[in-house]
């Protein structure tokens, strides 16, 4: 059959190529010369699943003119009013994205005024359907109520520096306070990351002196199985129950469970210090493994602190001669892997020159686990000496005191 | 052809139409008082039931329009591409005379007789109209049954029905879905026999008057006018009358979305030219422009070859028998023969002909070149020879860049036109709202690239590649002299190299597959791929039609030695 023959569809496909090939090298007045031709298939769209024209005109002519007439919003904002007038089934979530344009181009008034008017949409079955889109919209106006209320709020800081009182400032904060606590609430409830309205949320409970609400919602979003699993739940919990003073004791099962997610996390050297205070043996067990569990990972490496504390841990270990099991245990799994990722040859020259206090702490690690004569600390500690320095002469005299220690790891 | 009753004298159901519209026997000439409009008055009053159970009197009071049939719209079709063409060159009688007998015979051979006209008045009527002057000196273009229905009022027309007679329900009926009285039924309706009007058939009856005429236009000429805009297809029905209301199943008729393909346009033809059972065409001489003679020195030129090669096409022509009269000329009647498409065979003699001198298995091409090249540093006083890879580079690099522009063009194709289309009054709003943005949007985006003017249209030329000896930077080869690839045998120029390779050993058959050979580029030589490309580009076809030609020229060529013995052998050519 005549499959090759040109017809509509096949000229909008390959019109469409050159636009999608035009966007790629950049060429953005070339990408709008051929959607000036493309646009035609909007009077052709009868799709209803899949990608449609309007979707891609919508979607293909906002990047367009972004980047060919940036400067000119009221281009950009008619032509959005356009793209909302050829189809109910996406007019608000055309609404939400041209909210974020204007947000990015920091233009929020606007952006509050477009979430607004979305608000208040109605339009039959679709506004059950657009549901989500809807949802949103009402969160993300709240988020900015939030903006209006932390701007008020540092106004009347400032007034209160000088000694000035203004009412109707301290009024409309109030009221954006209503506004954004409403639909922030609302929205955090609904399974999801939502980590920058919760924060916003907090901030809100805790200037009101909410403090309790606050805990719950930093709770429910940090232990609701409901809601997908996310890290930085728990950091916000923890911080909030620190900055309340908590007892260490929720503040070590809140980054138990932190350490068990994202063993890598940066707060691992907080929780590393508050378990070796801990006098529970436990609690000091786990503080090795949450140390050594961290120099697991690529971007603890270079990092001077972790290695100082696994240093610091190992030699009370063997200064107090008890628990040489527990780096035993640890250094089972290791054995096979670290010295190549940590201690190699080539990364004990780096250290040294890079960095003389990670070699040093790493030198003492190295020397323990792997002997007196592994490389890396034969090299540091030569260099360390060579150059005289003290410390590197004790920790030299230190591991061959303690180098039966490392007969005893390694059977 | 509803009218099933057996003839009084003769007993025999054969029935034509007179000109007064009643029916008459054709085997004894017996005239019967019995009219269509009679015979097809079942027809009326099921469609008066249907309207009354539908209870459909939406049409607005405001919309006035005319009554239409859909043949009607394809006469205005059939008009304006004629006097498009005559714009273009071709001879006042195509219109006036050729064209308009071919349409009348077509409407009396298909008997559009959805219509209940009045006795006497509908083919008078209908011959008075076909006649370009009428329609000329009438701005506002009556409807058939504008002429009917003249009321009291006016202009005033139908919507209100209050006309007596039938029609008037019969378009209610039909006017929901279609602007056409008839165009729902035209879907309906499976006419076997009959051969249904399309907007690709239109072109058919184009090219077929300009045989008839043997005009100076191939098929592929006629097609390319088509997409360059210079013959009204697309969107043509936006010149219909102001009051030819157009909407619902018309757009499924006359809104084309796609470009006509040769293939269509020329099987169509055939079909036609049987059904209108014409005779025998006049006859294609050797000084006709569709001989391959003429045709061959024409896309030899456009291809920019040596004009000596036409010798060589002369003789392949000759040879082969394909120049002759009773070969080219096109017989209707004749359903056995494989009927000739004159632009296709034209340029597959060119592609043998080069397979003949250069062989094209990208590897002989190239040594011949070389030698020729060698040949002309020594020469000084004929002029330039021919080498193969100069041309070859010239071409690729025209090829490259007209290919890539037609691809842009095609991918900037506007099609559709101002006049908004809907396919019911409902939707009507809602087209014209888009419509708006549309254009709105079109604006936009056209300030914003510069691009605001459309492209304009290219001046019509029988040539899209020009090539001149004017030209100093020698891109031009027609002048040149094949001396450098040929060698003297006998006092005669031939060929050097012995052998030739066919494209196909064995030749498909039409009836099973459609076609004689089929083509897959990466199974043959790239040279040759490459210039089966340059013509398919020239003409606007698949490069597998030609292919198709060439392997049918190439089992004539060498019919003999195919078939003494099944494998090629290197053949002496002559």
């Amino acid at each position: 059959s005549h499959k090759h023959k040109l017809d509509f569809r096949k000229s909008k496909e390959m019109c469409l190529n050159y636009i999608q090939d035009a966007m790629l090298q950049k060429q953005w007045n070339r990408a709008a010369e051929f959607m000036t031709f493309y646009i035609e298939s909007l009077e052709k769209d009868f799709s209803t699943e899949y990608t449609g024209p309007s979707e891609i005109v919508w979607r293909i002519g906002t990047e367009i003119l972004w980047h060919c007439s940036r400067s000119n919003m009221k281009e950009f904002n008619s032509f959005i009013e356009q793209m909302k007038t050829l189809g109910v089934k996406k007019y608000l979530k055309i609404c939400l994205e041209h909210a974020f344009h204007l947000l990015c181009n920091g233009r929020t008034d606007e952006a509050y005024q477009n979430l607004f008017l979305a608000e208040s949409w109605r339009f039959g079955e679709q506004t059950t359907t657009q549901d989500k889109e809807m949802k949103l919209i009402q969160a993300y106006r709240g988020l900015l109520d939030y903006y209006n209320w932390s701007k008020q709020k540092n106004i009347l800081l400032e007034y209160d520096k000088v000694g000035f009182e203004d009412l109707s400032v301290e009024q409309e904060m109030h009221n954006s306070f209503r506004k954004a606590a409403v639909s922030l609430k609302e929205i955090i409830q609904i399974p999801g990351v939502w980590d920058l309205f919760v924060q916003c949320y907090v901030d809100l409970l805790e200037f009101y002196g909410d403090h309790e609400e606050a805990r719950q919602v930093l709770s429910e979003y940090a232990y609701n199985s409901k809601f997908p699993a996310n890290p930085n739940a728990h950091v916000y919990l923890y911080q909030f129950l620190k900055r309340h003073g908590e007892p260490k004791k929720s503040l070590i099962s809140v980054l138990k469970i932190l350490h068990d997610i994202v063993p890598s996390h940066e707060l691992m050297i907080d929780f590393h210090a508050m378990l070796q205070k801990s006098k529970k043996r436990k609690k000091r067990r786990l503080g090795l493994e949450v140390i050594f569990a961290a120099l697991d990972y690529a971007g603890w490496k270079e990092n001077v602190k972790a290695w100082s504390c696994l240093a610091r841990q190992i030699k009370q270990i063997i200064i107090s001669e008890k628990h040489l099991e527990w780096i035993k245990q640890e250094w089972n799994s290791r054995k096979d892997w670290w010295p190549a990722f940590h201690f190699s040859r080539y990364l004990a020259k780096r250290n040294w020159q890079e960095n003389e206090s990670l070699a040093y702490e790493k030198a003492l690690v190295a020397g323990i686990l792997l002997g007196k004569d592994c490389k890396y600390f034969k090299y540091i500690s030569h260099q360390g000496c060579k150059d005289q320095k003290k410390k590197f002469r004790t920790l030299k005299k230190f591991v061959n005191k303690h180098s039966p220690v490392y007969l005893r790891i390694s059977e | 052809e509803d009218y099933q009753e057996r003839c009084v004298q003769c007993s025999e159901v054969n029935w034509g139409l007179t000109d007064g519209g009643r029916f008459y026997c054709r085997t004894c000439h017996n005239v019967t008082e019995r009219t269509r409009e009679v015979v097809s008055s079942a027809v009326t009053s099921n469609t008066r039931i249907q309207t009354l159970s539908k209870g459909i009197r939406k049409q607005e009071k405001t919309d006035e329009g005319w009554e239409w049939y859909v043949c009607e719209g394809f006469q205005f079709v059939l008009k304006k591409q004629a006097e498009a063409l005559e714009a273009l060159g071709v001879c006042p009688q195509m219109k006036d005379e050729i064209l308009c007998n071919f349409w009348r015979s077509y409407l009396q051979k298909s008997q559009q007789a959805y219509c209940n006209r009045p006795a006497g008045e509908s083919i008078k009527v209908l011959s008075e109209c076909e006649s370009s002057t009428d329609m000329e000196s009438e701005p506002e273009r009556p409807s058939l049954l504008h002429l009917l229905s003249l009321s009291e009022s006016d202009g005033d027309l139908l919507t209100d029905c209050s006309l007596g007679s039938s029609t008037g329900k019969v378009s209610e009926s039909t006017s929901v879905c279609s602007g056409s009285v008839d165009g729902s039924l035209y879907f309906m309706k499976n006419q076997k026999g009959k051969l249904r009007m399309s907007m690709p058939m239109t072109l058919s009856f184009c090219y077929m008057a300009l045989l008839w005429l043997r005009e100076s236009m191939t098929l592929s000429d006629l097609l390319r006018f088509v997409v360059e805009g210079h013959i009204p297809y697309l969107n043509v029905f936006q010149c219909f009358p102001e009051k030819m209301k157009l909407y619902g199943l018309d757009l499924k008729i006359f809104c084309v979305e796609s470009w006509p393909v040769y293939e269509e346009v020329y099987d169509k033809m055939l079909h036609l030219a049987a059904f209108l059972e014409l005779p025998r065409f006049p006859d294609i001489t050797d000084s006709c422009f569709l001989h391959p003679d003429i045709l061959c020195m024409k896309y030899l030129m456009e291809a920019n070859l040596p004009d000596e090669l036409h010798n060589w096409t002369c003789r392949v022509v000759k040879k082969i028998r394909i120049g002759e009269a009773d070969f080219l000329t096109f017989v209707p009647e004749n359903k056995s023969t494989r009927k000739v498409k004159y632009d296709v065979l034209a340029a597959a003699v060119i592609v043998v002909v080069l397979k003949l001198l250069f062989l094209l298995d990208d590897h002989y091409e190239w040594l011949l070149s070389d030698s020729a090249e060698e040949r002309n540093k020594n020469n000084k006083e004929d002029g330039p020879y021919f080498e193969f890879k100069k041309w070859y580079k010239v071409i690729k690099k025209s090829l490259d860049a007209e290919q890539k522009k037609m691809d842009e063009e095609n991918a900037k194709y506007l099609w559709r036109c101002d006049k908004p289309l809907s396919y019911s009054t409902k939707k009507k709003s809602k087209a014209l709202k888009r419509r708006q943005i549309v254009v709105n949007l079109q604006n936009q985006f056209g300030k914003l690239s510069g691009s605001l003017q459309p492209a304009e249209k290219p001046n019509p030329s029988s040539f899209q590649l020009h090539w001149s000896e004017e030209n100093t930077d020698g891109s031009c080869f027609h002048g040149h002299s094949l001396k450098g690839i040929l060698q003297e045998k006998c006092g005669i120029l031939t060929v050097m190299n012995p052998d030739y390779w066919l494209c196909t050993v064995k030749l498909c058959s039409e009836k099973f597959c459609g076609h004689l050979a089929h083509y897959r580029d990466l199974d043959f030589p790239a040279s040759y791929d490459f210039v089966l490309r340059l013509f398919s580009f020239l003409l606007r076809i698949q490069p597998g039609y030609i292919h198709e030609e060439v392997c049918a020229i190439e089992h004539k060529l060498f019919n003999k030695k195919l078939y003494k013995k099944p494998k090629y052998n290197p053949g002496q050519r002559k």
